[in-house]
Order: structure tokens, then sequence, then C-alpha cells
């Protein structure tokens, strides 16, 4: 018979885990918070320049994948549409296409000025934000946004995936 | 052979259609009529040996001024890769009439340039395979490249007015 021990490890704020027993202790709101804050996949969507920001973000010096980031190539795997670039009128229906193959939960960021707001390009063929069409929930300023400012923005959307309450299912 | 040379060489093969050829920091341009603007191509593609169409654009002249100067002018840029000479091409064409023959005869590569000059300037390319919009959206309304074309365009497009009407609806899924 094997010992039996109380030594909870207290791996974040109120999540504990049971060596040996591969179980968590926390509450539920806060475990599943905190697995899907450890787990952001974007999908690989480049639209312009700052998608090689992006990609210099998720190669060695920066490295996303410590963060869990794993940039995943089908909308249907992943849980974060990065908008990386300027998005065009005629690129728009296609990104929310993107946007609407994504499961549940899922998180948009808006990186860099021309998604945000349009940027420099106020023309008949920009889209003036990616918010006209889309529910974002983090905007990174900056033409480009240097990797460090994309970790922010990841960093942020951490902070409010932990910070919701209750978001478990459509239906529940 | 010096590109001026080989614009004086097409001045005297086709004496009717040149209108003027001037040098500028050692670039040749040759501002010629409209037709026959496929022979005056083949004849440089052929006897001088332009064999690379290094650009085939549209300008809009709404706001200059010169003697023999149209609307419209659709420019090509030939380049010699054997002699290593380069000529422009600058043809003229009316507002009234905005068209002009295919060149995608003689370089394939003209097909998708010349869809382009459509596209962005109304150009009409006669002959052409394939004469559609190749940059903005299939139903757009207007050339935006065109001098009189508001910056922000006259109207919305209706595919993004859908597309926000789409989005409005899909709102209430969210959870």
């Amino acid at each position: 018979m094997g010992k039996i021990t109380n030594n909870l490890v207290q791996i974040e704020e109120g999540i504990k885990f049971i060596p040996g027993a591969s179980a968590f202790v926390a509450p539920l709101n806060k475990l599943i918070n905190w697995g899907r804050a450890g787990s952001i996949w974007p999908a690989t969507f480049g639209l312009a320049c700052c998608a090689i920001e992006m990609m210099a973000a998720g190669a060695s010096t920066n490295d996303l994948d410590r963060f869990g980031i794993i940039f995943r190539a089908s909308p249907r795997q992943a849980d974060c549409l990065i908008l990386a670039g300027t998005i065009t009128k005629k690129m728009a229906p296609i990104v929310r296409r993107v946007y609407d193959q994504m499961p549940e939960p899922r998180y948009v960021i808006a990186m860099g000025s021309c998604a945000c707001t349009g940027g420099l390009f106020d023309t008949y063929a920009v889209v003036q934000g990616a918010d006209e069409f889309l529910p974002v929930d983090v905007y990174i300023p900056g033409c480009p946004p240097r990797p460090e400012a994309l970790l922010e923005g990841l960093m942020k959307l951490q902070e409010k995936i932990m910070q919701e309450q209750g978001r478990w299912s459509q239906f529940a | 052979m010096e590109p001026i040379r080989i614009a004086a060489q097409l001045q005297e093969k086709f004496p009717n259609s040149i209108l003027g050829i001037t040098e500028h920091r050692g670039q040749v341009t040759t501002s010629v009529a409209r037709t026959p603007i496929v022979e005056m191509v083949r004849f440089l593609k052929t006897d001088h040996k332009m064999n690379h169409l290094n650009c085939l654009c549209g300008v809009d002249n709404l706001h200059r001024k010169a003697h023999f100067l149209e609307r419209f002018e659709v420019v090509y840029q030939l380049y010699s890769i054997e002699n290593r000479t380069l000529l422009r091409l600058k043809a003229q064409v009316p507002e009234a009439d905005p068209s002009i023959d295919s060149i995608s005869t003689l370089w394939t590569g003209a097909n998708w340039l010349e869809r382009e000059a459509y596209d962005l300037f109304g150009l009409v390319f006669n002959n052409h395979p394939n004469l559609k919009r190749i940059l903005t959206p299939e139903d757009w309304e207007g050339h935006p490249l065109r001098k009189d074309y508001a910056l922000k365009g006259d109207q919305e497009w209706s595919g993004f007015e859908q597309l926000k009407e789409k989005a409005a609806q899909l709102k209430q899924f969210e959870f």
C-alpha cells in the first residue's frame, strides 16, 4: 500500500496539483481559464507586413511556444485569430470566414495600426479597423509592432481569459 | 544599338504613328498613337530584340496639358535582355473611346498587366482573352486610379455592406 500524503503543489494562484494522482484541485472556472490561457493556439494567418513580425515572434529568439502559443494551420484547431496586417475590403469576407470556422471560445487580436484602425490607408480599398466586422479582444498599436509588443498583447489576452466568469460552453 | 536610334527607326517604319521622341537622363520615351500598337511592339520585339516586357501600365492625364496628350496613356516598358537597351512607348488613348489593342499575343504576361490597367483605369484592351477585373472585387464599381475617383470612393462596396450585416446577425450567437 502506498503512503497517503497531503503535499499539494500550488502551480498557480488557487490551482493545486496532486502529484502522483495526475489531478488538479481548483474551482472549475479557474481551472478552465488557466487551461485556456496557457494554450492559446492562433491560426496561421498573415495579411501583410505585420505577419513578418508575427513570424519573428514565433521563431527562436522570442519563441511563443514557451507560453503554450502554437500556430495551427487550420482555423478549426485554433482559438485565436491574430489579424496581422492590412485588411482590404476584398479580403474582409475571407477573414470573417476564417473566424466563423474557429470553434468557441475564440479570441481576436488586431495587430498593428492597419488592423486596429486602417492605419495610413484611409482609402476606398481598406477596412477602417477590424472591429467593423469582428469582435476584437486586444488591440496592439505599432507599424508594425515589434515581437515584444505582440508578446505583451498575448499576455493581455491571457489576463483577459483569466478574468472570465462561467464561460464554459455556449449552453451552460 | 542606342535606344534613340531604335526610336528613330520606329519612326521611319511608322511615320504617322509617332507623336514625339524625348530623351531624359538617358531614357528614351516615344509617344505613339494607339494604332497600330501591336505592329509597332512586334517590330521592336522581332527586329530590335526587345524581348522583355518590363512593365505595362496605365496613366491618367486628367490635370496634365500638352499638345498631343490625351486623357489616358498606356505605357510599355520594353527591354532587350540581349542588347541591354530600354525603350518606353506611351500610347495615347482618348477619353471618349478608352480602348487599345491587346499585346497579349506577343507576351502572355501582358494578360494580367492589361487586366490591371482595365481594372484601375477602365482602359479596354481589344482582343484580350480574359478582360475582367484582377485586383478589385468582381462587382466593384468605378476605376480607382482615375484622377476623378474619390480617395474613399463614391459609395461603399456592396460586398462589404453585406459582410457588416452578416457580422451583426452572427453577433447573437457569440457566447
